[in-house]
């Protein structure tokens, strides 16, 4: 059985449709990323599987749950990072954590989740005294602190500087040694790349694109021959660079000319996440 | 009841470290007392000042603490997301709610301990008349200012709004009830504001228990009203109140 299963997902806001029927499955024990830009919907799904929103139409079950009905039982199974919320100033690291322990049955160690996230010598700081990543990383101890299987992290990195996002990631991998489930929404594909099984790319409401992150690149086979001709920079865009290579070195030499600063590129994620939000912005809208 | 009273701890724990709301909301209808206390003396209609202004202190106590204290707390923590936060785990929210009145309840329980010490052993005020009035006095209307301060909460949009709201309602309210001392001389519009606001009948109730050791039964329209703003409180906290930030849809 799948930890996550959405079919048809759909909700509106007013007359903005947020999601146009969304459809995935999440594996236990699977990293899964919900990857788009801005406004793609990214959060409204993550608050519907939550139990935070209200869907309007299709079917969404998480770890058995009808999330709209779901009470304590569901919430002792689930952790939730938030993409923006605080805690309470003036309380420690070890405080902060030892309230949310309290609401669960069966929590687990606090030393070892502020291990776990890295806070070790932080145990004993008053919150507001945090970084910004170390503030974002008690945020995860506190979803962490009653062991769930299932655990939302909605942007878990926005606003990090390169160094910081690099210690989450060792994080959040830690935490696949652990057999959580994870469903992660970011728009950094890097992120995505570095950390899910498996990726959506929701795009406008939508899922364009589901698969292994290498799957996605090699989907789309494209490969990218750049080089200088004339003064003018050129892009020849090829799912056969074998033969487009030697049509276009073949001409150069018949011609006599050269490809200055020839370059043979394969398409990486990037490529392909930017053509596929391209496509979809292109398209009229509904 | 053991995630109630584990709660209570936590909300106690958490007023007390944030000196700005222990100062704002515990310590300020005391200084306030101490100095009124200090400025006034003599006798209002025949009773000791003093004892008049432990009255309406209690009176600016009880708007400050359970109303002013619950209405802020509510609004910060909404609006920073650890309301939203606190949904997502296993603590179920009337608990929650129930803990955060019994917490700023023991907070006002304690202003008002401290204030009557006070007054009796440095100000020579009398002891409270009847004891078991006066606290029932307190209960009602620490019950039916927290739950004004619930719809407080559930109308004020902004955390940087909610200071400044409460206090425009609450200073000018304590100060026509009879908050600060004495309030009879009021030009009849105010009177009638007054007369409509829930403070000052709460401050009748006071006086009537601590100075003539009158149980509240004694004074009917007074518990009304009192109670009337409380439920309509309740009524519009019911319907209104969120846990989500103000900008989420």
């Amino acid at each position: 059985m799948s930890a996550v299963a959405v079919e048809g997902l759909r909700k509106s806001y007013g007359a903005l449709e947020a999601l146009r029927g969304v459809d995935f499955t999440i594996a236990p024990g699977e990293v899964f990323g919900l990857l788009g830009p801005n406004g793609a919907g990214k959060t409204t799904t993550v608050e519907i599987l939550e139990g935070y929103r209200r869907r309007d139409g299709g079917r969404v079950e998480v770890l058995g749950f009808d999330p709209e009905r779901a009470g304590r039982a569901f919430r002792e199974r689930i952790g939730v990072v938030l993409q923006s919320s605080q805690l309470w100033p003036y309380l420690t690291v070890r405080e902060t954590l030892r309230i949310f322990a309290g609401y669960y049955a069966r929590p687990r160690d606090l030393g070892e989740v502020i291990d776990l996230v890295g806070l070790g010598d932080k145990r004993d700081a008053r919150v507001k005294t945090l970084s910004g990543g170390q503030k974002r990383r008690l945020d995860l101890a506190v979803a962490l602190v009653g062991d769930p299987d299932l655990l939302f992290l909605d942007e878990p990195t926005t606003g990090f500087d390169p160094a910081a996002r690099r210690a989450a990631w060792d994080v959040l991998r830690g935490l696949r040694s652990l057999g959580k489930t994870i469903l992660l929404t970011t728009h950094y594909l890097d992120e995505a790349h570095n950390l899910a099984d498996r990726v959506g790319v929701l795009v406008r409401g939508r899922i364009v694109r589901l698969g292994r992150p290498a799957e996605l690149v090699a989907a789309s086979a494209t490969v990218e021959i750049r080089y200088r001709a004339d003064g003018r920079d050129v892009a020849v865009r090829t799912d056969d660079p074998t033969r487009t290579l030697h049509e276009l070195t073949g001409r150069a030499l018949a011609e006599g000319t050269q490809l200055e600063e020839l370059e043979v590129r394969r398409a990486t994620l990037e490529d392909v996440y930017l053509q596929l939000v391209g496509e979809e912005d292109g398209e009229p809208a509904p | 009841m053991r995630l109630f009273l584990h709660q209570l701890r936590a909300e106690q724990l958490i007023f007390w470290r944030s000196r700005e709301a222990a100062v704002f909301v515990f310590v300020f209808p005391i200084l306030l007392f101490l100095l009124l206390s200090a400025i006034y003396s003599g006798e209002d209609d025949g009773e000791p000042v003093v004892n008049v202004l432990l009255a309406g202190l209690l009176g600016y106590g009880v708007a400050n603490t359970t109303f002013g204290g619950l209405a802020i707390l509510l609004v910060l923590r909404r609006e920073n997301g650890i309301l939203k936060r606190l949904r997502s785990t296993p603590l179920p929210p009337l608990t929650y709610l129930a803990a955060a009145v019994a917490s700023i309840v023991a907070v006002f329980a304690l202003q008002t301990g401290v204030l009557v010490a006070l007054a009796v052993l440095v100000f020579d005020a009398d002891a409270p008349a009847h004891a078991s009035a006066l606290l029932l006095v307190l209960l009602l209307g620490a019950a039916s200012f927290a739950a004004l301060g619930f719809a407080a909460a559930s109308l004020i949009r902004t955390g940087e709004g909610v200071s400044p709201a409460v206090n425009v309602v609450v200073l000018p309210m304590a100060f026509l009830s009879g908050g600060f001392g004495p309030a009879r001389d009021l030009p009849a519009i105010l009177a009638g504001v007054a007369e409509a606001l829930p403070l000052k009948h709460f401050v009748v109730l006071v006086k009537a228990a601590a100075l003539a050791g009158e149980p509240p039964w004694t004074h009917p329209a007074a518990v009304l009203v009192v109670a009337l703003w409380g439920g309509a409180g309740a009524l519009v906290a019911a319907r209104r109140f969120r846990w989500q930030p103000r900008d989420e849809g």
